[in-house]
């Protein structure tokens, strides 16, 4: 019943009232009613649980009589959760349906720790406040109304007041509206992390199936006419050998480049396959321990993988190291599983996280960092340094 | 020779059988996955098979599965694996079960027209074809250790007969004499307690060792 179409929804000897004051008076008369019914209902029931307790202290004797006490005494306490909760769902319809207003209940935390225990969730404390408030409250409001047509600020405030307190006691506290968040924000920064991966991987096949073929079989085309053509005069000999050249040039760089995108063994056999080729191919000996039990997220190998090939490169680029180990384990901590990775380089030492040239250590600490993981650099002037990160096993 | 030819890229199946039919070889089939290559080896009956690692259906190591099948249905048909990337865990796998008449190689390296088709004389031969980076690979999990007992130089004598070569290769590659070479081999069989048996043989069992397996 929006500001739309007022005319039609009000009786004709009200045409001359303003919408905002039909509306707080149309919301005061359901205020009551609802007040009424979630007060009557709360009252008799503290009433029955009230006199079932007494009676049973010092009630007349008989078992079938105690039988009654005992059930009404434990009953009232474990069904009024629910009742609360059917009482707040019809707070929130009124309001909806009068004000327009939506109080949306507290979702993620609400829900977990309503199925820890009705009584212990945060909510149901302040929503049985409210319900006890609505009785008073609505009779109040309804009996103000009289004056809204006359006074339409105290419509205004009534309507104000009845939202502030609703948003207060039947919406998510600021405590459960920043969980919401947090999760909320967890949930779509692994969604992008996730994408992203899977956007690596599908470039990778591309450029694996597309260009690294076609550029193998040119590579190929020319070493055969570089066989071929060995009689030919000089200049076209030289011509063909450095067309050779420069297409193996390309096909080296290009499966440097690929295996930076994402590398293919990561998939196929895991972070351990991975990391040793990375071993191997360094310039430098790189002793490799690889120690995990079983396989963590593929997004969260992957973020392994790259920190630790991010940091050999920084390794070799900057430590002046002469040699480096690489070890990878998984360790149980309070809040599951972690891959600890830590590379240690007998360099010089002084690589720091931010500025300089340590641009490359930035990088890692958000890679470690966008699947909720650590990354700490231990690197004394002099050395060794080493760098340290843990990434939770599941993201 | 005859040959039967593994890719899935058309393009390099093409060219593959166009370089290797340059080459003087025979390609009696060219064919698209692994599936088709069981069927194909087992119809011809090749010396020498030409396989590359990623293949459909899933794109990850269909090539090296193949390899280990067909060595035990078809052991004396010779194995060159050909590969985008040279992977040590992939590598291991092959030598595994297959220690003689195999090759693993860079895919780049058909690319060197000469030096390939060597490699696939070599493997087909009995010899071995094992990319330098293979071997690199290898040797960053060796973790027992006679090896140790290696100097440089004897290591980068052991290192290029696990690649495949011959004395003769060892010698040009390196510029020593041939006496030289003698020596540096003997030295290894010495200090991985090879028995003294024929050189061929030994040669083997030093690769293997080597390689850790």
């Amino acid at each position: 019943m929006g500001a739309g179409a007022p005319h039609s929804a009000r009786p004709m000897i009200l045409c001359t009232l303003d919408v905002m004051v039909w509306r707080a008076i149309k919301n005061a008369l359901a205020g009551l009613i609802t007040g009424l019914a979630g007060g009557i209902l709360l009252l008799g029931l503290l009433v029955i649980w009230g006199s079932a307790l007494i009676s049973l202290v010092d009630g007349p004797g008989g078992w079938e009589h105690a039988t009654l006490y005992v059930a009404a005494v434990v009953l009232i306490p474990v069904v009024l959760p629910w009742l609360v909760q059917g009482l707040t769902s019809l707070q929130r319809s009124r309001l909806l349906a009068t004000l327009d207003i939506e109080i949306v209940p507290a979702r993620t935390t609400g829900r977990a720790s309503w199925s820890a225990g009705p009584w212990l969730a945060t909510g149901t404390w302040r929503q049985l406040g409210y319900h006890v408030l609505a009785l008073p409250a609505g009779i109040g409001a309804a009996l103000l109304a009289f004056l809204f047509p006359v006074f339409p600020g105290l419509a205004r405030w009534s309507i104000k007041t009845d939202e502030r307190l609703a948003r207060k006691l039947l919406g998510p506290t600021r405590r459960e509206r920043l969980a919401e968040r947090v999760e909320s924000l967890a949930r779509s920064r692994a969604d992008l992390v996730a994408a992203a991966d899977a956007e690596r991987r599908r470039i990778e096949r591309d450029l694996h199936d597309g260009a690294q073929q076609r550029l193998v079989s040119l590579a190929m085309n020319l070493g055969m006419a570089r066989e071929r053509f060995e009689s030919e005069p000089e200049p076209v000999r030289e011509a063909l050998a450095a067309a050779h050249d420069e297409a193996m040039l390309a096909l080296t760089e290009l499966r440097e480049f690929i295996r930076g995108l994402h590398p293919a063994v990561l998939s196929d056999r895991g972070l351990d396959a991975a990391l040793s080729g990375l071993a191997a191919r360094a310039p430098l000996p790189i002793r490799l321990r690889v120690d995990v039990s079983e396989p963590a997220a593929p997004g969260v190998e992957a973020v392994a993988y790259f920190i630790v090939s991010e940091a050999i490169t920084n390794v070799v680029k900057h430590a002046q190291a002469t040699r480096a180990e690489v070890a990878v384990t998984r360790v149980g901590s309070r809040d599951g599983d972690v891959l600890r990775l830590t590379v240690t380089d007998d360099g010089r030492g002084g690589a720091a996280a931010g500025g300089g040239d340590g641009t490359g250590l930035r990088g890692l600490t958000q890679r470690a960092a966008a699947v909720d993981g650590t990354l700490t650099i231990d690197s004394p002037p002099g050395g060794p340094t080493t760098i340290t990160a843990e990434l939770p096993c599941e993201s | 020779m005859r040959i039967v030819i593994a890719e899935d890229s058309v393009l390099l199946r093409d060219g593959l059988t166009r370089m290797l039919t340059a080459g003087g070889f025979e390609v009696v089939a060219a064919v698209p996955d692994a599936a088709e290559l069981l069927k194909a080896v087992a119809e011809h009956r090749p010396e020498l098979a030409v396989i590359d690692v990623r293949m459909p259906p899933t794109h990850t190591d269909e090539g090296i599965k193949a390899a280990l099948v067909i060595r035990r249905q078809f052991p004396d048909v010779a194995l060159l694996v050909l590969s985008q990337y040279v992977e040590e865990s992939y590598a291991t796998d092959l030598l595994s079960e297959a220690t003689s008449s195999v090759g693993y190689l860079l895919k780049d390296r058909v690319a060197h027209v000469r030096d390939f088709q060597d490699a696939v004389r070599r493997v087909a031969a009995g010899g071995t074809a094992l990319d330098p980076e293979v071997v690199a690979q290898l040797l960053v999990r060796r973790r027992d250790n006679p090896m140790d007992r290696l100097t440089p130089r004897e290591e980068q004598v052991l290192r290029l007969m696990a690649e495949g070569r011959s004395n003769a290769g060892i010698m040009e590659i390196l510029k020593v004499s041939p006496s030289a070479v003698e020596k540096y081999v003997t030295n290894i069989f010495l200090k991985l307690d090879l028995p003294p048996t024929g050189t061929d043989h030994r040669r083997v069992l030093a690769v293997l060792k080597y390689l850790g397996s």
